[in-house]
Parts: structure tokens; C-alpha cells; sequence
């Protein structure tokens, strides 16, 4: 006895074909609202963000439907293995996109009163961050719609290298507003903008496990890749004062 | 009293110090042919004490000829042929010195339909202590009753018509008189072959209520078609499927995460 990929009751596989397809079409807005968000800091764009902005509630309304189907599924089909994990993964992932929204849309909120003053350097390193974590994301997403566990783990690795974009950025946004007060504005909209980026890679790391998760059963094993150091960098004379197990006690 | 019962929750999710439950029933390479079609192709199965296994699969797949050798049911089959070991405390129950009557005393079972007898409630479960002598006179024969109509969930239902016949009761109602004759005679397994088909939810729930309360004293195997019905009331689920034995493993994990694609196909309702 194979198992064939449809239901023996052909509406319940519809209506799973159906909720795969939301959660497929909310990463697509999400990840189009990274991307404009992004691109609204790089050109100083303010009526690109506000677009973003207004987009946001696209988003919520995705994961509205996808509460409702996922509610409505579990009540009526009593679903089992892979249906069930399937039906989970889909709310999980959803409300994982619902943050990146928020996320997106806080950076285009913040390029707005970047764009209102002088342009400041470190904000050169926002399209790099950016363009790795649209490629995360889109790894991430691909992974789900392809059921590809392997993709899936690759991309929760490249969460690393987004930190330490991240921790290189913070550094250098701390330095410009110790050189000059009149950076401060800029630059602390910059590092929020910043931490938004990073968190979003967290999501998409989330949606990596979560995909692990519907394919194989299990969450993946071994710890999450982690390298944001931002919590424990301080600048300035004191920096070499920061010891390593500072840090271990901190962490611990 | 909701922290009572947290705390009590936590001490049951502790993990139990690694002791694996002990075997009750154990079968190795059961081979069941029913004249010349063979029903069971060699399973090898160990049923745990004091949990509830269930046994699932498509109709025809061997899951109740399994469960019929468990207390050589098969017996009753003329052209019924069973190979193989199965064991009870260790012990052969296919074994020349074994007593049949003796061993469904001790694993004993429960069927599809109610099917109390054409006697009264009383009549219906002193019937098995009566025959194995396992009470002493009246006093004693009353006590095995009303403790066995207790434990099955029917005492206070029935504790004042115990002369009226059993089949004047409500379905639900004569298969708990059907459990507590089956419990009257103090066995040690019960197997169930589908106790709950014939009844209404509410019915249905009460005997599943019943069969986790019964597991703190016996070892029960039970036979369903309805996996939500496995899911709720099993601690091992066994999947069978056209005479072999596919997976088995705690419930949780089956029904989350079989690791056969056929039980997968099977509990997901993609069986074509």
C-alpha cells in the first residue's frame, strides 16, 4: 500500500492545498514588503514607505485566514501525521510572516525620519543586511514550498553571517555618534533599522525549523546558529575590559 | 486545586527513571491460516502491561484474528491454524498444559455488539465467578457484583433492577455490563474488539473513560476502526495491514510521526 498523495476525501486535500497556498502567497507580500522597506532607507524614499506602511494590514489578513482555515481543518478533519504537522506548520509560519510585516513595516516607519536628515555613512551597510536577508527568506520559503528539509537547514545556517553583519554595523553606527552628537538621530534610527533586519532573520530561521519540523517530524537537533554579539559590545577604551567570560556569564 | 492538579501533571510528565514497562503478552512469529489463506503472516508483537495497545488497520488487515489468538478465540475456528509463540507472564498459551477455559478467565474479552446474556443484570456478571468458583456464597457472590458493576461505571445505574433482565439496558449500557462480566472474573488482559461501534457518542465516551480508568488494573488490547477512538484511549498503537504487523510505537509518535509511509497513507485517510 503506497501513499498516494491524495485523500481518499478530496475536499479535505483541496482545503489543504488551500492553506499551503495562503501561507505561499503571505510570504510573497512579506517578503515584498522587506524588500520595499528596504529599498525605501537605500533611496531615501519616503513615498515608498509609506506605501509599506499602508500595505501592512495585507499581511495581518493573511494570518487572519490562515487562523481561520487552521482553526476550522482541525475541528473538522481531525487531522493526523503529515496532515497534522502540515496544518501546525502553516500557523506557526504565518504568524512568523505576521512578525516580519511588523518588522518591515518599522523600517519603513523609521526611513521616513532618516530621510528628514543629513544622510549618514554607516547607513551604506543597510543594503548589504538587507540583501542577505532577502535571500534567507527567499531560501526559507522556497524550502517550505519545495518540502526541502536540506535548504531549509542551509539557509538557518546563514543566520550567522546576517549576525555578524549585524554586530559589524552596530560597531560602526556606535562610533559615528561618539564622533559627532549630531549623528545620534540618524544613527539610532539606523541601529533600530538594524536590529529589525536581524530579527527578521530570526523569523526566517523560525520558519527554517518549522519547515524541518513538517518535513521530517522533528525540530532539527543541535542548538540554533547564533552570533549577534550586540549585547555585549561595548566601544571605547574599556572595549579590551570586556572579557570573555563577562560574556559566558551573561549568556549563561 | 488547579495547582493541585499542575503539579500532579508535571510529576506525571516526569520521565519514569528509564524503566521500560514490563511485557504482559508477547508474540513471536504468530502465523494464522485460516485453511489455506494465511491471515497473519508472523507478528511479532510485545503488549505491555497495564497500558492500553491498540491495534488499527484496513478491514481484513488480521488486527482482530491477532487479538482471537491472544485468548486462542481461533480455537472455536475449525479450519482455524495458529503458529508461532504467544505468551502470557512468559508462559505458552498454546501449551498442551494450558486450560482454555482457565486462560479467557485470565484474558478476557469484550465484543462489537453487547451481547449480555438473556438473564438478569446479577445473573449476567455472577455467571463467570459461579462457574470457576471464584466466590464463596451469597454475601461474597453480591460483593463480586457490585464491585465489578462499580468498576465498569454501571453501579449506579443499575444497583436497584439488578433482577431485570440485561437486555432491557440501553446499548452503552450492556456493553459496560459486558465489561463488568468480562472484570467479574478478575482476568488479568481484557481484549476489546471494537467495544464502542455500536454506540452513541455519549456511550462511547463513557467507555473510553472506563478503559482509561481500567488500565490502573489491567492489561487491555484493543481492536478499532475509528483512530481518533486509538488516539484518545491507547498508550501503544499497532498498525497491521494485509497480515503483517507494519509499525508500531507509542501513540503520540504514530499518530505525529509514523515512520512507515503505509501507516502514514493509512491514519491520514490516503489509503487507495
Amino acid at each position: 500500500m503506497p501513499a498516494p498523495d491524495t485523500h481518499t476525501v478530496k475536499s479535505f486535500a483541496q482545503e489543504l492545498h488551500r492553506l499551503t497556498n495562503l501561507v505561499t502567497q503571505m510570504g510573497g507580500v512579506a517578503e515584498a514588503q522587506v524588500e520595499s522597506a528596504i529599498q525605501a532607507v537605500v533611496r531615501r524614499d519616503v513615498e515608498l514607505a509609506a506605501q509599506v506602511m499602508q500595505s501592512d494590514h495585507r499581511i495581518d489578513e493573511y494570518e487572519r485566514a490562515i487562523d481561520a482555515e487552521t482553526l476550522r481543518l482541525l475541528a473538522l478533519r481531525q487531522p493526523m501525521a503529515i496532515d497534522l504537522r502540515e496544518i501546525l506548520s502553516a500557523l506557526k509560519i504565518a504568524a512568523d510572516l505576521e512578525r516580519i510585516g511588523d518588522y518591515a513595516a518599522n523600517i519603513a516607519k523609521r526611513s521616513i525620519a532618516l530621510a528628514q536628515v543629513q544622510a549618514v555613512r554607516p547607513a551604506a551597510g543597510v543594503p548589504r543586511m538587507g540583501r542577505m536577508v532577502q535571500e534567507i527568506m527567499k531560501e526559507v520559503l522556497d524550502a517550505f514550498i519545495e518540502r526541502d528539509v536540506e535548504k531549509a537547514i542551509a539557509a538557518r545556517q546563514r543566520d550567522n553571517d546576517l549576525d555578524d553583519l549585524y554586530t559589524s554595523l552596530f560597531r560602526e553606527v556606535l562610533t559615528y555618534m561618539m564622533e559627532d552628537p549630531r549623528n545620534i538621530t540618524p544613527c539610532t534610527h539606523l541601529l533600530f533599522i538594524a536590529k529589525n533586519l536581524e530579527r527578521i532573520g530570526d523569523h526566517a530561521t523560525n520558519i527554517a525549523e518549522t519547515v524541518h519540523f513538517l518535513v521530517v517530524g522533528q525540530p532539527p537537533a543541535g542548538e540554533r546558529p547564533k552570533s549577534d554579539e550586540t549585547s555585549f559590545t561595548v566601544l571605547g577604551a574599556d572595549m579590551a575590559a570586556a572579557p570573555d567570560d563577562a560574556k559566558s556569564q551573561a549568556e549563561g | 486545586m488547579v495547582a493541585q492538579t499542575q503539579i500532579q501533571a508535571r510529576a506525571d510528565a516526569r520521565p519514569q527513571g528509564g524503566v521500560a514497562p514490563a511485557v504482559k503478552m508477547e508474540a513471536r512469529g504468530v502465523k494464522v491460516f485460516y485453511g489455506a489463506k494465511q491471515a497473519l503472516k508472523g507478528i511479532d508483537l510485545d503488549v505491555r502491561d497495564r497500558q492500553v495497545t491498540a491495534l488499527i488497520g484496513p478491514s481484513g488487515c488480521g488486527k482482530s484474528t491477532f487479538l482471537r489468538c491472544l485468548n486462542r478465540m481461533n480455537d472455536t475456528i475449525d479450519i482455524a491454524r495458529v503458529e508461532g509463540l504467544m505468551t502470557l507472564d512468559g508462559q505458552d498459551i498454546y501449551d498442551r498444559s494450558i486450560d482454555v477455559v482457565q486462560l479467557r478467565a485470565r484474558v478476557g474479552m469484550v465484543f462489537q455488539k453487547p451481547n449480555p446474556f438473556p438473564k438478569s443484570i446479577y445473573d449476567n456478571v455472577s455467571y463467570g465467578p459461579k462457574i470457576h468458583g471464584l466466590a464463596a456464597g451469597k454475601d461474597e457472590m453480591d460483593e463480586v457484583v457490585e464491585k465489578s458493576l462499580q468498576r465498569a461505571g454501571l453501579w449506579n445505574e443499575v444497583k436497584d433492577r439488578l433482577r431485570e433482565p440485561g437486555t432491557g439496558l440501553s446499548g452503552g449500557q450492556q456493553q459496560r455490563l459486558c465489561i463488568a462480566r468480562a472484570i467479574a472474573v478478575s482476568p488479568e488482559v481484557i481484549l476489546m474488539d471494537e467495544p464502542c461501534s455500536a454506540l452513541d457518542p455519549i456511550a462511547t465516551a463513557h467507555i473510553e473513560e472506563l478503559i482509561d480508568e481500567l488500565r490502573a488494573n489491567y492489561t487491555i488490547v484493543i481492536v478499532t476502526h475509528n483512530m481518533q477512538q486509538a488516539a484518545r484511549v491507547s498508550q501503544r498503537t499497532a498498525f497491521f495491514h494485509l497480515g503483517e504487523m507494519v509499525e508500531v510505537g507509542d501513540t503520540e509518535e504514530i499518530f505525529t510521526n509514523p515512520h512507515d509511509e503505509r501507516t502514514q497513507g493509512y491514519i491520514t485517510g490516503r489509503y487507495g
